[in-house]
């Protein structure tokens, strides 16, 4: 290949990668306008766009911006948080089938975030409730990566993984179990769920500051995350500091899964299957998936609490469940893709 | 060698986990020199590779152009060795050139994407140099081996380091390919550059090397022109074998023959 069909060649893949992000940040604003229109009044996305700009009826204005503004602006950050958490996870372990919950990491910030509730040391709007989530999700990423080790093989990442997220799930249950008060116990159990319901700005405020600091942490090592291709000692010839980078990866996405588990609950495998959907449009930079993997993220969680709103139940489906129910066969089907790689122990 | 020494070793010793696997290591090599670094399994050539360029700790002092290793930051150290690791490594699909071009990552080219001039002229040079421009666009997972080592020599190769610190690059490839990545390693070694390999193919470091290290349980027991370094008494105490000694084309050959 001569040296302009390369260049010619390079430019038109970096067309296509601006293109499909451009794709994906307008379907995430169509979206988010969806979002806001849906719910027991109807608001078309124009009626939607009007209302925020400060036109319409007072009726929508209220009902846009003051109760559905805030449950789209969570959706939003954190599909986005969860995309990149996923997609940072991948690209640090080099692992296609990396993420948080996978990891415990959400089931671990629940269990701290429930721990705060049950002993009454917070209300659920208040910073105590994002910190100790983040603490215990902190703790539980540092565990696995401790005990899985450098160029840990997938199957002691996956196992380790499963027994953090037992043991948050068992704390969990232990918290709840030990709790005197039914009506807590009852408020723990619908907010495990994860949902986005009735948030406000109280919320956005609670979550918005830590979900953004994790988001900042883990793309500041986008290109530490390239070089990490070559592996952790190659990486190291290069320049990158791999502690420091296991550092930021485990506090970013601790900051950021931690904050957005304190005002939803657990919403799992959205950091799975957000970086799987971008690999055949993006290519397999691990540095250049984080962005549109966020965006990935975003959508699929706006789209999932669309669906909650709109598919007829007798009572209200909780978007966590939905993003499992989804999650879990993606998983599976990941599982049966790698198959071989899996099975010969060499992944 | 009678020229100033560009990396020198002093006293080197390196412990991993409690195991002392490097003792007393002492060196000095020259820029433009190819040298091979050789002895059994076991012996601590992959540890002595990976203590010069810094990436483990070690005792004693290295000097690099003068710098001592230990005072130089991460970036810095970078800049002055391309390691070149075993088994070529990667973990994504990614395009060869962005492997390549990765090798500029020291330099502050940390996206393939966004090359300086300066930068894409580095990745064309090296990747000429080993011949890869031909699949430049080709994921590195759907190369073959020989391929895929050639790339991953042209990524250490772009980093245009004074030292490449090459660790068994042609283990596992066909007699061909072989010879064709240890003349590209003293090509380069041709044009100033300090090449350190680590190889088990006496014959082939016998044959490309200017200087050869012997290492037997973590010492150095052994260096020089590889005529002399692989002396019999060399080969009979450090790898328990002898060996066919001859001269063609005026390069010393020396095939392994295994006889006492």
């Amino acid at each position: 290949m001569s040296v302009e069909a390369a260049t010619l060649s390079n430019e038109e893949a970096a067309r296509r990668r601006i293109g499909a992000s451009a794709a994906l940040a307008a379907l995430v604003v169509l979206l988010m306008l969806i979002s806001l229109g849906i719910g027991p009044v109807r608001l078309s996305p124009l009626a939607v766009a009007e209302a925020l700009l400060g036109g319409g009826s007072e009726v929508s204005q209220v009902i846009v911006r003051e109760i559905r503004l805030p449950r789209t602006l969570l959706a939003l950050a954190i599909g986005a948080i969860l995309g990149l958490s996923g997609a940072s996870l991948q690209g640090l372990l080099r692992n296609p089938l990396a993420s948080p919950s996978l990891f415990g990491a959400p089931q671990s910030a629940a269990f701290g975030a429930v721990l705060v509730i049950a002993l009454g040391l917070a209300d659920v709007r208040s910073y105590a409730l994002p910190v100790a989530a983040i603490v215990a999700a902190f703790a539980s990423v540092f565990a696995l990566l401790s005990i899985a080790g450098r160029n840990a093989g997938l199957l002691i990442l996956i196992l380790s993984g499963l027994a953090i997220s037992s043991f948050a799930g068992a704390a969990t249950a232990l918290v709840m179990n030990l709790s005197s008060n039914p009506f807590v116990v009852l408020e723990i159990a619908f907010w495990l769920l994860g949902s986005l319901e009735d948030r406000s700005f109280q919320h956005v405020v609670l979550a918005f500051p830590f979900i953004i600091a994790g988001a900042l942490m883990l793309l500041s090592q986008r290109h530490a995350f390239r070089a990490l291709s070559l592996g952790e000692e190659t990486a190291q010839s290069l320049g990158v500091d791999v502690g420091r980078l296991r550092l930021f990866v485990i506090s970013g996405v601790a900051l950021g899964v931690g904050g957005a588990v304190a005002v939803t609950g657990t919403i799992g495998f959205i950091g799975l299957v957000a970086p799987h959907l971008m690999r055949p449009l993006i290519g397999h930079d691990p540095g250049r998936l984080l962005v549109p993997s966020a965006l990935a993220g975003s959508a699929l969680l706006l789209a999932a609490d669309i669906a909650v709103r709109i598919i007829p139940s007798t009572s209200d489906i909780k978007v966590g469940v939905l993003t499992s129910i989804i999650g879990v066969p993606f998983f599976l089907y990941l599982i049966m893709r790698e198959r071989r790689a899996l099975g010969g122990g060499v992944a | 060698m009678s020229e100033a020494a560009l990396l020198t070793a002093t006293g080197l010793g390196v412990r991993l986990a409690g195991r002392v696997v490097l003792r007393d290591v002492s060196l000095a090599l020259s820029a433009g020199h190819l040298v091979a670094l050789v002895g059994p399994n076991g012996a601590g050539k992959t540890t002595l590779l990976r203590a010069l360029a810094g990436l483990i700790p070690s005792e004693g002092e290295i000097e690099i152009g003068g710098d001592s290793l230990a005072s130089l930051p991460l970036h810095e150290r970078a800049k002055r060795f391309g390691y070149l690791p075993q088994g070529h490594v990667v973990h994504w699909p990614l395009p060869a050139r962005d492997i390549v071009a990765l090798g500029r990552y020291p330099h502050g080219a940390t996206d393939p994407a966004r090359l300086s001039p300066r930068d894409a002229e580095a990745v064309l040079r090296a990747m000429q140099a080993v011949d890869v421009m031909e699949f430049s666009h080709r994921r590195v997972t759907e190369l073959s081996g020989g391929e895929r080592s050639r790339v991953a020599l042209a990524r250490a190769l772009a980093v245009e380091a004074p030292v490449i610190l090459a660790d068994e690059p042609t283990a596992s490839l066909d007699p061909r390919h072989q010879i064709d990545v240890m003349q590209s390693l003293r090509a380069t070694a041709d044009t100033g550059v300090l090449v350190i390999v680590v190889t088990h193919d006496l014959g082939l470091a016998a044959r490309f090397a200017d200087h050869m290290l012997v290492l037997r349980e973590g010492r150095l027991v052994s260096q020089g022109a590889p005529a002399v370094a692989l002396s019999e008494q060399v080969m009979a105490d450090v790898f328990r074998i002898s060996a066919y000694r001859a001269e063609y084309q005026c390069e010393a050959v020396i095939v392994p023959w295994a006889d006492i």
